[in-house]
């Protein structure tokens, strides 16, 4: 893999400056190959990893996984469907995936009314939409390798040879 | 209780920076740089083994030499990694860590007023239990060859006919690694001279810049060679306290000897982990190891912008710079720079040779936030 990913995974904010430090190469081709891989789309984004829980002052949000089973459309296989659901954004996540349904939608909203409103007037009526099954999640412990908890303290002695 | 400590022990060399080490135990919010230790937490899959290992109720006694699976897991994985071939079942001993090892095999092999060759700045207890087994330890300073222990100055050393020598790569606390060339000239001197190599290979895989070379794996050199490595520092175990002698039979059964009255075996738990560590490990290390190259680097970089010139160590997590240029004693720059900037460091005299005085040990098994900030701090002091 890149390693230059495997730094801005870890840390989206290490600079060019230290990227060139750490891996010996100069400072403008680090710059460069970071803008070559967001021009490939390779690099998408840089966010914050936030753990909403404990923003005590916010309007707390309510998430589900939906299951939804599609009819596919003729040359269009779930692409076309799977857009025309995915471009609400209500959607934070959309998959496509193998089993006993078809996508698996993860939607936002304010509680639980907001989401069932969401299912039952935007996404079952969708025309290819043959079946949802909406599960809403209680508690989150691990999101994109992060675990949500406070960093636990260093156990190491601090000096030893 | 007047007397009642043995003269050996009284004659000990007690380590001169206990204190020191005290200071920096009793301070809170301390930027260490002074740890011996890697900074991540032992790969789940291996520390789960070890819990269900607890839970399917494995808590006896293994075999004195260690549980046979890991030994033969042991074997294959060095059979499959560059051809080292030692039966599991009399050429490999499991135990308490490499410390343990260094201590067996020293036993084992000197009878009073032995010599052993131990090149400086080296790990601390090499010399230490040498005197315990009653031999005599000769100190081979590297300084002036960058820290490396060449065949002209390992040749000015044998008039001391020594039976055996200590050779720890990469070493702590210089990160000094060698080539496979470098390691077949000393491997013939030693050959020639008949002086058993003890390789103490516990950063070998944490070798950054070429392969690390198993001292055994030189022509020749396995019947000449007690192989000692662990799994502390590779797959951050260290707290488990697993390591691992391989050499001849008739050594490693002297060593069983000494092992099965003194310790038994090492705790089945932690067998188990190691286990599960040989087994299916690999990939944790490989990852930890470009993370800790890249630390090096910038490490390395930073401490040379801030005249604490420094070489680049191909191996382990040290770097051992030189404070010529700063004017301190490293027991006096260790000590400042701990209480004006809370940074620790180790002072090079811990590790023996002539010229520990002039360098610092600095360990970058530190997360990258926390070597910035040191360095930053660094960077204040050395501006006051």
């Amino acid at each position: 893999m890149n390693e230059i990913i495997e730094i801005l995974e870890k840390d989206a904010r290490t600079t060019p400056e230290e990227i060139a430090k750490m891996l010996k190469i100069k400072v403008p081709v680090a710059k460069e190959a970071i803008k070559k891989l967001e021009k490939e789309g390779v690099i998408l984004k840089y966010k914050t990893v936030i753990n909403k829980d404990l923003l005590k002052s916010e309007e707390p949000t309510v998430r589900a996984l939906i299951e939804v089973s599609i009819v596919p459309q003729k040359d269009l296989g779930f692409d076309h469907i799977a857009e025309r659901i995915y471009s609400f954004p209500e959607v934070s996540s959309c998959y496509l995936i193998s089993g006993t349904y078809d996508l698996l939608v993860i939607v936002e909203g304010k509680n639980i009314q907001t989401v069932s409103k969401f299912v039952a007037e935007k996404l079952s009526c969708l025309e290819n939409v043959r079946r949802t099954t909406t599960h809403f999640m209680l508690k989150k412990y691990k999101e994109d390798g992060v675990i949500l908890k406070h960093k636990e303290e260093n156990k190491r002695i601090a000096i030893s040879y | 209780m007047k007397n009642i400590v043995s003269k050996k022990v009284n004659q000990m060399q007690p380590s001169g920076i206990r204190a020191f080490f005290d200071l920096v135990l009793g301070m809170k919010d301390v930027i260490s740089l002074g740890v011996g230790e890697p900074d991540f937490v032992t790969p789940w899959a291996i520390r789960e083994a070890g819990i269900y290992s607890l839970e399917e109720g494995f808590t006896s006694y293994t075999s004195n030499k260690g549980l046979y699976k890991l030994r033969l897991g042991i074997s294959r994985y060095l059979k499959n990694k560059c051809g080292l071939d030692y039966s599991p079942d009399d050429e490999i001993l499991i135990t308490v860590g490499v410390s343990e090892g260094v201590d067996l095999i020293l036993r084992s092999i000197i009878n009073p007023q032995d010599k052993v060759l131990v090149p400086v700045p080296s790990y601390v207890s090499y010399g230490p239990v040498t005197e315990l087994a009653g031999g005599i330890p000769i100190y081979i300073d590297t300084t002036k060859e960058g820290f490396k222990l060449t065949p002209k100055n390992l040749s000015k050393h044998l008039h001391h006919k020594p039976k055996a020598i200590v050779l720890n790569y990469p070493c702590n606390p210089t990160g000094v690694s060698y080539t496979k060339k470098e390691l077949s000239e000393i491997n013939r001197i030693l050959l020639k001279h008949n002086i058993l190599a003890i390789t103490d290979e516990v950063y070998g895989d944490l070798t950054y810049d070429f392969e690390h070379t198993h001292f055994a794996s030189l022509n020749g050199a396995k019947e000449n060679t007690v192989y000692l490595d662990g799994f502390s520092k590779s797959y951050a175990m260290t707290g488990w306290r697993v390591g691992f002698a391989c050499g001849p039979k008739e050594i490693i059964s002297a060593m069983t000897k000494i092992h099965q009255y003194t310790i038994m075996c090492v705790s089945i738990t932690s067998q188990m982990a190691a286990y599960e560590a040989i087994e299916a490990g690999r990939k944790s290390i490989e990852e930890m190891k470009r993370e800790y190259k890249r630390r090096r680097e910038f490490v390395i970089d930073g401490l040379n912008s801030l005249g604490l010139s420094c070489s680049k160590p191909q191996g382990a997590f040290y770097a051992y710079p030189s404070l010529k240029k700063i004017g301190m004693n490293s027991m006096e720059f260790a000590e400042k720079l701990l209480k004006k900037q809370k940074v620790a460091v180790v002072p090079g005299t811990a590790f023996g040779g002539e010229n520990g005085k002039d360098y610092i040990r600095i360990s970058y098994a530190s997360s990258f936030d926390n070597l910035k900030e040191a360095l930053n701090r660094m960077k204040t002091f050395l501006g006051d």
